[in-house]
């Protein structure tokens, strides 16, 4: 695509902007000061309407600094505000936000209404017009954020102590408190360099939103900066080159809007942290579970029964034992039908001699579980039931051995039940089918 | 009824429903779900005007209420889920419904007066033009049918679930004890803020709404404990900063709503100055007062473990007082002097029977 100068500059500044603002974002993000940005880019307004009306001049630099300085006071009166009063921290930077920009807007419509005050073009500051980013602009931008990532680079070991571990910081003697503030100092001077292209609503979103992202698909500072940095810089390039080819297309929702797909996309991929593989865990662990108590409830009937382990039970018995819906418990009798573990015949299960071995697998792991609760912990038999229920579904076959190796190879539960031998043992083979057992 | 008072009117409704909701955002530490949800709301208005084509106030309501839960809602599933702090939910939330409402307007509605920088900061000058007709006739101002209604049904939210949302904003778990649903009150409340938000967008803005919804409710907190005066003076604050910043802003030829904003934040700052109970310069007497008393309890309590007339220097030293103390050591022995506890003898300083006898009253070994 052929780009024009002004699509150039746009594309360098959202680009600019979107690292630096993903890189200072992820502390503000890990020390959970998210909101802390939003505040300070709204509490920059003023400054910038004030360096106009003392200088009288729109070179970016005198606007810059005064933005600087609106925005070191409004984060000095949200750590005031919590401190010397009783007022929260979350209605303080509501109170700082708002107020500031209020007077930011006073000011501003103060300016516009006085004689040649509207070619001032300082409205940009509320939404952000990347497009009018002059050469002028990108140089200011790119000194405020090569400095911002010089100072990050020089402090980067404290900084990194100080946000995951405060208390260790202070003992170890570094000067915790200026750290914090060289933080927001940084984080302020991301803000400014960022308020002329997204302008100050959506400032927020370019620190936290590719911050965010990252977090997802890393447990380590240092990763979480270069790919918080990275998607920071793809979506403010995508949202330049979106805006420079389709019309009435702002680019700072653009940015926005892409880094927040993003998000969506890690919260529900990343590999570890990600929602549809927990998800998808979660259910096949509640489908095993379940599986797991039908095979236990058939055993068990048949057990009672003393007749028939392999005894044909209907389905609305099975509902009455662990109150099941009749279409879950059908689901979960199907699918055991399917891997050869049981056998149902017009709404009547049956356990095969496979299911049986599986069965008695479970069975064995609850009353070796309910023999430990009494004998070990010394619980009483009537208390042991529930917990085993929860257990038989999470020991793995390593526990199950050492824990008959510990019981000393016991033969019958609390309640005076056999416990199944187990599998490959003398004596462990299932009976076969239409043996009564004693 | 004059432009004047139109505007005056628009804005003391606003900033009594504002107060009124927002008071509970306060307590509840909540007060930035309120701002997002007022930013959230723009995609909400923007779809309700595409959809209707007009300015009817009751679709964007209803679409703006809708994106208010919208945003609750999204706030809780990011922070429920486990992956993003509360505050980094709702740092990634609005913004995105901002920039979707936003570029709504922009791509499909710019030809139409629905202007971006009324999104921010509101006109509530114009409100008086702004009649409501209903075949051929005027109604007078819309946003005075509006802005009324809306606090009258806030009104009736906090008349008829006070107790429940006292209980569930200072005990939650009691509350959820005793059989209120937590969600539904929580809901029930967020409805009600984003409702409120809507009515205030078109005349103070989405950001100046965050003003009228916390600080007068945070300036009240300031200066009660008790929930029923907490949220009649938030309302008397929220009602004085319209009406005081609407004369500010005529005399500074800007902005009514950011002047409104900024009294309120000047009314905030007089109260954390001047607050008989959480006051600065209160918490500063009782702090010299505290420091006094217990000065005065040292001196008298040495001078009896004394028994003979001590000097001025030689207490200073034996109680190892810098000059900067000693300077307000004098005050405190004039004070002991006039109420007869110390007697200024020629060798020195001697405690009185009756200073003995105080300075046993209060604490002394």
């Amino acid at each position: 695509m052929e780009l024009t100068f002004t699509a150039r500059n746009v594309l360098l500044g959202a680009t600019l902007l979107g690292a630096v603002g993903g890189v200072l974002g992820s502390f503000a993000l890990l020390r959970r000061q998210s909101l802390l940005g939003d505040a300070l880019s709204h509490a920059a307004l003023p400054g910038v309407c004030l360096a106009f009306l003392v200088t009288g001049s729109k070179d970016p630099l005198p606007l810059a600094l005064g933005a600087l300085g609106a925005g070191i006071a409004g984060s000095l009166t949200v750590l005031a505000l919590v401190r010397w009063s009783r007022i929260k921290e979350d209605s303080a930077i509501g109170i700082v936000l708002s107020v500031f920009f209020g007077l930011g807007i006073v000011l501003l419509t103060h300016i516009q209404r006085l004689p040649g005050g509207n070619q001032t073009g300082l409205d940009k500051f509320l939404f952000g017009q990347a497009a009018t980013l002059m050469e002028r602009d990108l140089q200011v931008m790119a000194i405020l954020g090569a400095a911002v990532m010089v100072l990050l680079g020089l402090f980067y070991k404290e900084l990194k102590l100080i946000t995951f571990d405060r208390a260790f910081a202070q003992s170890l003697g570094l000067p915790v408190r200026a750290l914090e503030g060289l933080l927001t100092l940084l984080l302020v001077t991301v803000v400014v360099v960022g308020l002329q292209t997204v302008g100050v609503v959506l400032m927020v979103a370019t620190l936290i939103t590719p911050a965010a992202a990252a977090r997802q698909w890393t447990d380590s500072l240092g990763w979480m900066l270069v790919l918080a940095g990275g998607v920071g810089a793809a979506s403010g390039a995508t949202g330049a080159l979106a805006s420079a080819s389709v019309a009435h297309l702002p680019t700072g929702p653009v940015i926005v809007l892409v880094a927040s797909a993003v998000l969506v996309v890690s919260l529900l991929a990343a590999p570890r942290r990600g929602l549809v593989r927990a998800w998808l865990r979660e259910r096949g662990v509640e489908q095993r579970i379940r599986r797991e108590n039908l095979l236990k409830d058939l055993y068990r009937t048949g057990e009672e029964a003393r007749t028939d382990p392999y005894r044909l039970v209907p389905l609305p018995h099975l509902m009455g034992l662990r109150g099941q819906a009749f279409g879950a418990l059908r689901a979960t009798a199907r699918r055991l039908e399917r891997q050869g573990l049981l056998s149902s015949h017009d709404d009547t299960l049956s356990l095969t001699t496979e299911g049986f071995r599986e069965a008695e697998a479970v069975v064995r792991k609850h009353r070796l579980w309910e023999l430990y609760l009494t004998r070990r912990l010394e619980l009483a038999s009537d208390h042991v039931h529930r917990d085993a229920e929860a257990m038989e579904h999470a020991l793995s076959d390593d526990d199950v051995a050492r824990l008959e190796e510990l019981l000393g190879h016991p033969e019958t539960d609390p309640h005076g039940r056999p416990i199944p031998p187990a599998p490959r043992q003398p004596g462990g083979a299932p009976p076969s089918r239409g043996e009564a057992t004693p | 009824m004059s432009p004047t008072l139109v505007v005056l009117t628009v804005g003391s409704l606003v900033g009594a429903s504002c107060a009124l909701v927002g008071s509970f955002l306060v307590l509840r530490k909540m007060a930035l779900l309120g701002d997002a949800i007022s930013h959230a709301v723009l995609p909400g208005i923007a779809l309700a005007f595409l959809l209707t084509g007009g300015r009817a106030a009751l679709p964007m309501v209803v679409g703006a209420g809708a994106l208010g839960l919208v945003t609750v809602f999204l706030v809780e599933l990011f922070n429920r889920s486990g992956r993003l702090a509360e505050d980094a939910s709702i740092g990634v939330v609005f913004p995105a419904l901002f920039s979707l409402g936003v570029i709504l307007i922009s791509r499909y509605a710019s030809q139409v007066d629905l202007d971006l920088d009324c999104v921010l900061y509101g006109e509530i000058a114009y409100t008086p033009w702004d009649v409501w007709l209903v075949a051929g006739r005027s109604l007078g101002p819309k946003a005075l049918w509006v802005n009324g209604a809306i606090l009258l049904l806030d009104l009736a939210l906090v008349t008829l679930f006070y107790k429940e949302l006292k209980l569930s904003t200072f005990d939650p778990e009691l509350a959820a004890a005793l059989g209120f649903s937590p969600v539904l009150l929580h809901y029930l409340l967020m409805g009600a803020v984003s409702v409120t938000v809507v009515g205030a967008f078109e005349s103070v803005g989405a950001i100046l709404v965050v003003a009228m919804l916390v600080v007068p409710p945070a300036t009240a907190y300031l200066l009660t404990e008790r929930l029923g005066r907490m949220l009649a003076l938030a309302v008397g604050i929220g009602v004085a900063s319209a009406v005081v910043g609407y004369f500010v802003a005529r005399a500074l030829d800007a902005s009514i709503a950011g002047a409104m904003a900024v009294v309120a934040g000047s009314m905030l700052a007089g109260a954390l100055a001047l607050s008989p109970s959480h006051g600065l310069v209160a918490r500063a007497l009782r702090h010299r007062r505290l420091g006094r008393w217990l000065t005065g309890r040292i001196v008298l309590l040495h001078l009896r473990s004394e028994g003979s007339p001590v000097s001025r220097d030689a207490l200073r030293e034996r109680l190892g007082w810098t000059r900067g103390r000693s300077r307000r050591l004098s005050g405190i022995l004039h004070e002991l002097e006039t109420r007869g506890w110390v007697t200024r003898e020629t060798e020195g300083l001697r405690v009185t029977a009756e200073g003995a006898r105080a300075a046993e009253e209060h604490g002394g070994a």
